[in-house]
């Protein structure tokens, strides 16, 4: 149940389906605050990032401050405070896919987005990232791309890679 | 979809219903799923303890710890309600087995929790997977809501008067969070930070209640272990080292993936048999046997049985069970530099030695890796490493030293060949190089 009590501006930052989503998820625990990293999670899925807005609002339902939720959600590093690409390629790069060849495969999508570590190309469609590992090491090299996991790569897939959702963006521009 | 594989030495156990569709519960149930919850709750938490005792069945995580002896360490009574956690927060590089089960057989993780629920009088589980792992908590959250609509969870499970829980949980990137007392913290939606212990979680655990706390391998074991019976499983692994387990093969391997073999099996077998050897015709020249955060053994070293004893007699650990295969193109300082860079990235920053030692260790082997190093950083390294052995909150600090420490003693030949302005010898293109930026004077470009 949303607060009645809360101030109007802070109703739109949740989609009416997140807002549900999370009053579910408080339901499950013995303690409301174990909701805490999943929803903000979900939140940066649906938002993008961990706007201001985001953190106010989550402090606000897990009746926590915006200091404690700052406190936790800066130590995990799937969490970001400023917008990533629509599609944000992480590549991992330790010690199983490094031996068949991440680093090439990182520096291949360095080359064809022209951006480096955490940037953004300037359509806002892709951000790369180096990543610790991923759990994919048997089928190394790795990525994820968004949740989406790519494995076995080589370097001369990353432009195949990048043109499917470069594909995807143009038909969802379509349909909108 | 992650590639499977297969071997003619393998004994499919915990892989058995692997690639068979056994993510349905229909499919699980046909191929002899929860028949093991319901032999538990026929014979009582007693037996169940004994049997697990019985099997040998050790913590798949990496501490090898008897999961009967764990179980049997949490008080009959309690004040507080006690709780199962599953640990899949999977993240030490070089293992990858946790995801094949979210994959492929998620029944048999709600098996095993259901199972020592009952064994240690919990009415509630947590299955708590890596933030990365999101498509598999989605196939997890499917199989436990299939299961209550089953009567398998809830109140008056399958009938009986017993009544279980379980809440899928995610993670949002730390390694760290794969120790048990920081998945605690992270699981009360805090920083996933240590404990202090005693207590151990057995007695005070999540939210102050009783708490076993087990690996994703070894809960989807343990239905196995029941159906099969304790003496079955046991017989199949080594002495005191119950069953099989999951090894993942990854690095230079013709033949990668994750393999399922009796505890003991020969690592040399496993990589030149099973694995299919080194490719290229390249020579073997090391071997992390457990994940990163194991002591690298030689190839003269490696004619051992993978069991937590023999490994832990040929002066590493078994781990996690993802061997990670080097040939001899690769260069040990880099690999080196990049182990500790993780441990360095992932360290909580809780306790100095280890958030001091990684950085340092880090910051040394760049500078060393490029071309900048000097003779005495080469003890150096080995000595920051030796005094965060045992000095920290946690294992973590443990896990970047060893492997340091190993890798500066095996391959100390190595380490020189990098000294006095030389390059790397082992230097490719696209290999990362340190960018040594010099101070300037006060004019700005």
């Amino acid at each position: 149940m949303s607060d009645p009590n809360a101030p109007p501006e802070s109703k739109s930052v949740f989609s009416p389906a997140l807002a549900a989503r999370f009053d579910a998820l408080v339901e499950k625990y013995p303690a409301r605050r174990s909701a805490l990293i999943p929803m903000l999670l979900y939140a940066q899925d649906e938002v993008g990032y961990l706007s201001d807005a985001v953190i106010t609002e989550v402090a606000r339902r897990i009746g926590i401050t915006e200091l404690e939720v700052l406190n936790v959600a800066t130590y995990y590093s799937m969490l970001r405070f400023k917008p990533a690409g629509q599609y944000n390629i992480q590549v991992c790069t330790n010690i199983s896919c490094m031996l068949r060849g991440a680093y090439e495969v990182y520096e291949r999508f360095r080359e064809e987005l022209g951006v480096g570590d955490k940037g953004v190309t300037a359509d806002g469609v892709f951000s790369l990232e180096e990543v610790e590992c991923i759990g994919a090491c048997c089928w190394a090299p790795a990525i994820q791309v968004n949740y989406d996991f790519h494995d076995e790569l080589k370097p001369d897939d990353v432009s195949n890679i990048l043109s499917q959702y470069k594909a995807l963006v143009q038909s969802k521009k379509k349909n909108a | 979809m992650p590639k499977l594989v297969t071997h003619p030495d393998e004994v499919k156990i915990v892989s058995r219903r692997f690639g068979m569709g056994a993510e349905k519960i229909d499919r699980h149930i046909e191929l002899g799923g929860y028949e093991a919850v319901k032999k538990c709750l026929a014979q009582g938490s007693d037996w169940i303890i004994e049997e697990m005792k019985a099997s040998n069945l050790r913590g798949r995580g990496g501490a090898g710890f008897s999961a009967g002896m764990k179980w049997s360490f949490v008080p009959k009574q309690s004040a507080k309600p006690k709780y199962i956690l599953v640990n899949g927060d999977e993240s030490e590089p070089g293992t990858c087995k946790d995801h094949l089960i979210f994959l492929h057989d998620p029944h048999s993780i709600i098996e095993g929790t259901i199972i020592a629920g009952l064994a240690v009088g919990a009415q509630m589980g947590f299955i708590y997977l890596r933030g990365e792992y999101r498509y598999l908590l989605q196939i997890m959250e499917r199989a436990v809501a299939d299961a209550y609509a089953r009567g398998f969870l809830g109140k008056n499970i399958f009938g009986s008067d017993k009544e279980f829980q379980i809440v899928t949980q995610t993670g949002a990137g730390a390694y760290e969070v794969g120790e048990e007392s920081a998945l605690m913290e992270s699981l009360e939606g805090k920083r996933g930070i240590p404990r202090i212990k005693p207590p151990f979680p057995a007695v005070v655990g999540l939210y102050g209640g009783p708490t076993v706390i087990n690996n994703a391998e070894t809960i989807a074991t343990v239905p196995h272990v029941i159906q099969m019976g304790a003496a079955a499983y046991a017989a199949i692994g080594t002495p005191r080292n119950g069953g099989t387990r999951l090894f993942g093969l990854s690095g230079h391997i013709e033949h990668p993936g994750v393999y399922e073999l009796p505890m003991g099996y020969n690592l040399k077998k496993m990589i030149y048999e099973v694995g299919g050897g080194i490719p290229g015709g390249r020579k073997l020249k090391a071997v992390v046997p457990g994940g990163s955060s194991t002591p690298v053994l030689l190839p003269e070293e490696i004619d051992i049985g993978m069991d937590f004893d023999q490994v832990g007699k040929a002066g590493s650990m078994l781990g996690s069970g993802g061997v990670v295969v080097i040939d001899d193109q690769t260069c040990m300082v880099e690999f080196a530099l990049r182990t500790i860079s993780f441990y360095a990235h992932e360290s909580c920053g809780w306790c100095i030695p280890c958030r001091e030692g990684t950085d340092w260790l880090k910051k040394s082997l760049t500078r060393f890796h490029a071309g900048f190093g000097a003779p005495s950083d080469i003890d150096n390294i080995a000595y920051l490493a030796e005094n965060m052995l045992g000095r920290t909150f946690c294992p973590l600090g443990d896990a970047a030293a060893m492997p340091t420490i190993a890798f500066v003693k095996k391959f100390r030949k190595e380490f020189e060949d990098h000294l006095n302005g030389k390059p790397c010898p082992f230097a490719r293109e696209g290999m990362p190089q340190l960018t040594v930026v010099r101070c300037r004077t006060r004019e700005v470009v």
